[in-house]
């Protein structure tokens, strides 16, 4: 259990100059849910693309399952899963073909690897639609396939990168379902990344958090929200009736604030510093003319540690990228007032 | 055991591929109907030999006639040998129907038809056409043409011209006959002392489907390559299903090798498609060896091969990979003699010509295809497609294992 399956030291990719990622170390140990957390950009598929063998690293060294990933590439691969950000798929064929086909790029004898489909496809209860055409499937299905296509090698490590990006909620908690049981049930040790906080704190046992290309915080999730109780911070939702832009930044202009992030049309989220914040926030909100109509003392969530860590919220940078549903329409999503601690 | 298990993967890379080509009807319709399409347009567009037919021609028949005292009575009778001419012209033009003759007034009216697009050409006789010949001169006929279609107004020039010249002897003949009571024949050898016959070395009179169909096949096994080859490998890239081949432990000539394996079968049954329609449909006789011509075609797959890789190793996006492909493949169509014989060409375009592979496919299969060379009479082109092949790949290969790594 405790014997590290990647070690990783001063790994570094630079793409024309620009680090995508700045000299990482870290170690995976067997049988864990290993998740890197970050914004778009930050570094993580860069990362888990060199694990992987498909990106030659600029600098540093890396050795996932015992085999460096520059010098035994082969090796590496015969070891792994991944499914990566795109499905690895092809629309016209069935999921039974698919499944044949990259099955065979691993020189599996034919009757184990047909065996191995049928186990596969029972897993992930797809068996009634192991003839049709993946073009047909639903997304939730597609990723189904996707994740046992990746396991048809019975991987000692898999890949997941954002496994569950672009899915419905459903889907979503299906297939966190499916990467939970693949980690028990085949003792899989498996590396994730998402940008999505609430997945990294119920799937991982540790997480990297990641940004610009560096690791900026590895524990496990408990430890992380440590980060942000242990200190005098404490996180405070205010609801504000009367929420507008001058009183939101008359907030953020308080000494004892933060960071305050407006969360909908009249709640206020407010890292506070100090004893006695919790009066001095509230005396600065009626002062500039704000009611208070409820406050709640908040446990700190990874959301909260990452804004801690790097001054940013996530969700600033992915709501550019992924659409969201619902009430994080461009009206009502969340706008931060002041970005930046210290 | 390593090479066969590369062979092993890229064989189940070449069935995906297919399978997947198999699955999309419209694909396999237009996998027929482009050769199909080619051949046809090739075959009915470009101007089929030497020979002219159904040609609207305006015939300007201007001549004034001559007044003669006439054996046996010498009573003065105006002849007109225009008429004749017009006769002979017409008794011809029935047999071989090359011709749609129309009259005329004269050149002014000829030139407003040939604007007009009516007529393709005229045919004047001068006014003074029976004097001249009477008097121991020439008669003079004029031919028109339109100058906006060089091909036609070239072909009519000469078709016309050698009709005209042939009844001009046989004139002379009779005449000589008449006057000097020489035989026929004496007098045909005495106006044409040289007799010139025109023999192919295989039987039977070429058409240009017979030169252009060994171009079109090659070229179209080197579209299947060029083409088909990046486009498979780079859009693969796009969508990201790819890496699912890179992340195994596969060999990335295996992936490459599965790729033009398939591309190979496709560019192999268009290739095969458009011969059997050459035959069955255009007439096109094969003297060569069928087992050498499908031996070529596989050749200049190999010689291909290396250009379509080191495409794909260029290029990162899909839509990159299809303009360079247009960009070269075009002056690589028309410079390789797939429709028009180099010898035509300028200097300079020759030498391109030379460095091209499709060149030399080009050549040998029509030695073969048409002339019914054997191997020896194609061995040079054999060897430079080797070398082309063996040099292209030297170089594409590694390349392409550096880009699937970036």
């Amino acid at each position: 259990m405790t014997e590290s399956v990647i070690q990783v030291s001063g790994l570094t990719k630079q793409f024309d100059g620009f680090a995508a990622v700045d000299r990482i170390d870290f170690d995976v140990k067997e049988g864990e849910i290993f998740g890197f957390l970050g914004p778009n950009g930050a570094g993580k598929s860069t990362t888990i693309r060199m694990l992987c063998t498909l990106s030659r690293p600029t600098d540093g060294s890396a050795t996932v399952a015992g085999y460096d990933v520059v010098k035994e590439p082969s090796r590496v691969r015969e070891h792994i899963g991944l499914v990566s950000e795109k499905l690895i798929m092809y629309n016209d064929l069935t999921a039974r073909e698919n499944l044949r086909l990259f099955g065979e790029l691993y020189d599996i004898p034919k009757d184990v690897l047909l065996r191995r489909i049928e186990k596969l496809l029972t897993f992930v209860r797809m068996e009634k639609w192991a003839d049709a055409r993946i073009g047909t499937f639903s997304t939730g299905m597609k990723q189904r396939i996707n994740v046992i296509r990746a396991l048809v090698n019975q991987p000692e490590i898999l890949f997941l990168d954002e496994p569950t990006l672009g899915l419905d909620p459903q889907s979503s908690v299906e297939i966190r379902e499916l990467v939970r049981r693949i980690n028990i049930e085949n003792h899989t040790t498996i590396i994730l990344t998402t940008h999505m906080m609430v997945e990294a704190d119920l799937l991982c046992d540790r997480i990297g958090i990641i940004d610009h290309g560096k690791i900026v915080a590895l524990d496990t999730p408990a430890n992380l929200k440590k980060l942000v109780s242990g200190t005098d911070t404490t996180v405070l939702d205010f609801e504000i009736p009367n929420l507008n832009p001058a009183l939101l930044a008359s907030l953020a202009s308080l000494s004892c604030v933060a960071s305050s992030v407006q969360e909908d049309e009249t709640h206020v989220k407010v890292h506070a510093k100090g004893e006695d914040c919790f009066d001095a926030v509230i005396d600065g909100i009626r002062k500039n003319g704000g009611k208070v109509q409820g406050v709640r003392n908040l446990e700190p969530t990874l959301e909260d540690v990452f804004l801690r860590l790097t001054g940013r919220e996530v969700r600033e940078q992915v709501s550019n990228h992924v659409p969201m549903a619902g009430r994080h329409g461009p009206r009502h999503g969340p706008r931060v007032a002041n970005s930046r601690v210290r | 055991m390593s090479v066969k298990r590369v062979l092993r993967h890229s064989g189940w890379i070449a069935w995906k591929d297919l399978l997947e080509f198999s699955r999309s009807k419209l694909r396999l319709v237009m996998l027929v109907l482009m050769p199909l399409f080619m051949m046809v347009m090739v075959g009915y567009i470009f101007p089929s030999g030497t020979s002219i037919s159904n040609q609207p021609v305006a015939l300007s028949n201007q001549d004034l006639g001559v007044t003669i005292p006439m054996p046996p009575t010498y009573v003065n009778t105006t002849v007109f040998m225009g008429n004749d001419f017009v006769t002979g012209l017409t008794a011809i033009n029935n047999r071989t129907g090359m011709m749609d003759l129309s009259s005329s007034p004269g050149f002014d009216d000829i030139r407003t038809r040939i604007q007009d697009g009516a007529v393709s050409g005229g045919i004047i006789i001068a006014p003074d056409f029976s004097r001249c010949l009477m008097e121991g001169e020439q008669g003079n006929i004029t031919i028109v043409t339109d100058q906006s279609n060089p091909q036609l107004s070239a072909m009519m020039q000469s078709v016309l011209g050698q009709t005209i010249t042939a009844m001009g002897k046989q004139w002379a003949a009779y005449n000589l006959n008449v006057t000097y009571h020489i035989s026929v024949t004496q007098a045909q050898a005495m106006i044409q002392p040289y007799n010139i016959q025109f023999t192919g070395i295989v039987p039977g009179n070429p058409n240009y489907f017979q030169f252009v169909a060994p171009g079109i096949i090659s070229m179209v096994v080197m579209m299947s390559l060029m083409t088909g080859l990046p486009h498979a490998i780079s859009y693969e890239k796009d969508v990201g299903t790819l890496d699912g081949m890179l992340v195994a432990p596969t060999s990335r000539l295996s992936i490459i090798l599965g790729k033009v394996l398939a591309q190979t079968v496709r560019g192999v049954v268009q290739a095969t498609i458009i011969f059997v329609l050459a035959v069955l449909l255009f007439g096109v006789v094969v003297y060569g060896n069928l087992l050498l011509v499908a031996g070529l075609i596989l050749l200049s797959v190999f010689s291909f091969v290396g250009l379509g890789i080191l495409i794909t190793s260029f290029t990162d996006k899909e839509e990159t990979a299809t303009m360079v492909m247009m960009t070269l493949m075009f002056p690589m169509m028309f410079l390789s003699g797939v429709f028009f014989p180099i010898q035509q060409m300028p200097w300079f375009m020759q030498d391109i010509a030379q460095v091209l592979p499709l060149t030399y496919a080009t050549t040998a299969l029509r030695k073969v295809m048409v002339l019914g060379a054997g191997v020896d009479a194609v061995f040079t082109e054999i060897v430079i497609l080797l070398a082309f092949g063996v040099i292209l790949l030297a170089i594409a290969v590694p390349m392409f294992r550096k880009a699937m790594t970036r």
